[in-house]
């Protein structure tokens, strides 16, 4: 029987771009589907009711939700090909450890220095930059997070390049003065095609973001 | 030899997930009780980036996060009650409502209604309808492993513990509400792996009335 592989979507999300990575790097073909987030499809509703969000990756008509969960999955499923998660156990569990670190402070934070002002922006971009070090430290002198390949945590962080500039324009800040190791990390990721072909345009995500910003009223 | 610490807080509901873990494998460990207001300079060096309990530290090696902490122990102690499924859509869906527990039920909600402060009604509410919505994947299963204790039976009994607090502090039942997911609190309990972990009830309460105090909440 064929694989059946749908994935619903939204272009700006940098969950929804951990899961075409994964696809990517292990060269599996889908169905890729733009979710309108202010208009969700009946197939999303009744995909995951429980969240209601994107993405979700729908193989053989049973999905799979939530964006790390969904990156295991696809690792053990094509397990054959550009394996993205360490075999031994402790190696294991400590890229789980990081991408739950990006989880909880990259997106969140990352998420203030656009949608907030003043003081409360300030002490945003500053966890942020603060979170980002710790990350740099992880990485150290290894190429990728994976060691010589992409691995679990390049595919989990990645996405978040492409919002750094709307960050950076939004907060007054350069990411790149601070942690240019990380900046050099994610511009050696740009050169897999598996990231180029599955991250949105820079430009495109500050655009978006300024368009979000006048629909929420922010400044 | 396996050398295998435990870094806990007996009122944790988190640590209290890894202990069940490692009952249910059998593993000896060594279990060592920190002073949250006072944290250890092995805590600290064992987890420099939450500075939080639970940590398992095996032969000297730092995991950090208990469903991180429990899938580790299910991979390394793979002879013996495996808790996660084979199956990888299995799989795939135990860690999804792992996830859902964490990010709805342990995430803050239980705080808010022994803290008794305005947002507590609006807490008790949310707090059903999570409850609500995992008794219905429970369904009519034994457990949500199944036939028996799994990870997402693991990831959840714990925080049963703290109804009886939660009740008293928000005056409410939740038998009345999900008596399906109580009747499964007590069948878990029937495990040695998990009535040899869980905290009395009462205690549980105790402990937060010192703690209300403590932050003079009455």
């Amino acid at each position: 029987m064929a694989e059946e592989l749908v994935l619903l979507d939204f272009w700006l999300s940098a969950f929804g771009m951990r899961v075409r990575i994964a696809l990517a790097e292990k060269g599996i073909k889908y169905e890729y589907k733009e979710e309108d987030l202010r208009n969700k499809s009946a197939l999303l509703l009744q995909m995951n009711p429980v969240h209601k969000k994107t993405p979700v990756l729908i193989h053989n008509g049973k999905p799979v939700c939530e964006s790390l969960i969904q990156v295991q999955y696809i690792d053990e499923v094509w397990h054959h090909k550009s394996p993205l998660l360490p075999s031994d156990p402790y190696q294991r569990a400590i890229a789980r450890f990081w991408a739950d670190f990006v989880d909880k402070k990259i997106f969140e934070l990352g998420t203030k220095t656009w949608q907030t002002k003043g003081e409360e922006q300030e002490t945003a971009k500053k966890g942020f930059i603060e979170s980002l070090k710790l990350l740099e430290g992880e990485l150290g002198d290894k190429p990728y997070f994976g060691g010589e390949n992409l691995g679990y945590v390049d595919v989990v962080l990645v996405p978040f390049y492409s919002w750094f500039y709307a960050y950076e324009k939004c907060g007054n800040f350069s990411i790149e003065a601070e942690c240019p190791k990380l900046i050099a990390w994610a511009k050696r990721c740009m050169q897999m095609e598996s990231v180029s072909k599955s991250l949105p345009d820079q430009e495109k995500v500050y655009g978006f973001v300024l368009h979000l910003k006048k629909m929420y009223g922010i400044e | 030899m396996e050398d295998v610490v435990l870094l806990d807080f007996w009122p944790s509901t988190f640590a209290m997930r890894v202990k069940i873990a490692l009952a249910e494998k059998g593993i000896k460990y060594a279990c060592k009780q920190e002073d949250l207001f006072n944290k250890s300079p092995l805590l600290l060096e064992m987890n420099p980036i939450h500075k939080k309990i639970p940590v398992l530290i095996h032969n000297g090696k730092p995991i950090s996060e208990s469903l991180i902490i429990v899938q580790y122990i299910d991979e390394v102690w793979n002879h013996q009650s495996t808790l996660l499924p084979s199956d990888p859509y299995q799989r795939s869906q135990a860690l999804f409502w792992a996830d859902y527990i964490d990010k709805k039920i342990y995430g803050g909600i239980g705080k808010r209604i022994w803290m008794g402060k305005e947002d507590q009604e609006e807490a008790k509410e949310e707090l059903m309808q999570h409850l609500k919505t995992i008794e219905g994947e429970l369904g009519d299963k034994l457990y949500f492993g199944g036939e028996k204790i799994g990870y997402v039976d693991v990831a959840l009994v714990p925080i049963t513990s703290w109804f009886y607090t939660y009740e008293t502090c928000g005056n409410f039942s939740i038998e009345a509400g999900c008596p399906k997911l109580v009747a499964w609190a007590k069948r878990c309990k029937e495990n040695e792996s998990v009535s040899k972990t869980l905290p009395d009830s009462l205690d549980i309460y105790g402990y937060v009335v010192q703690l209300k105090k403590r932050l003079g909440l009455q």
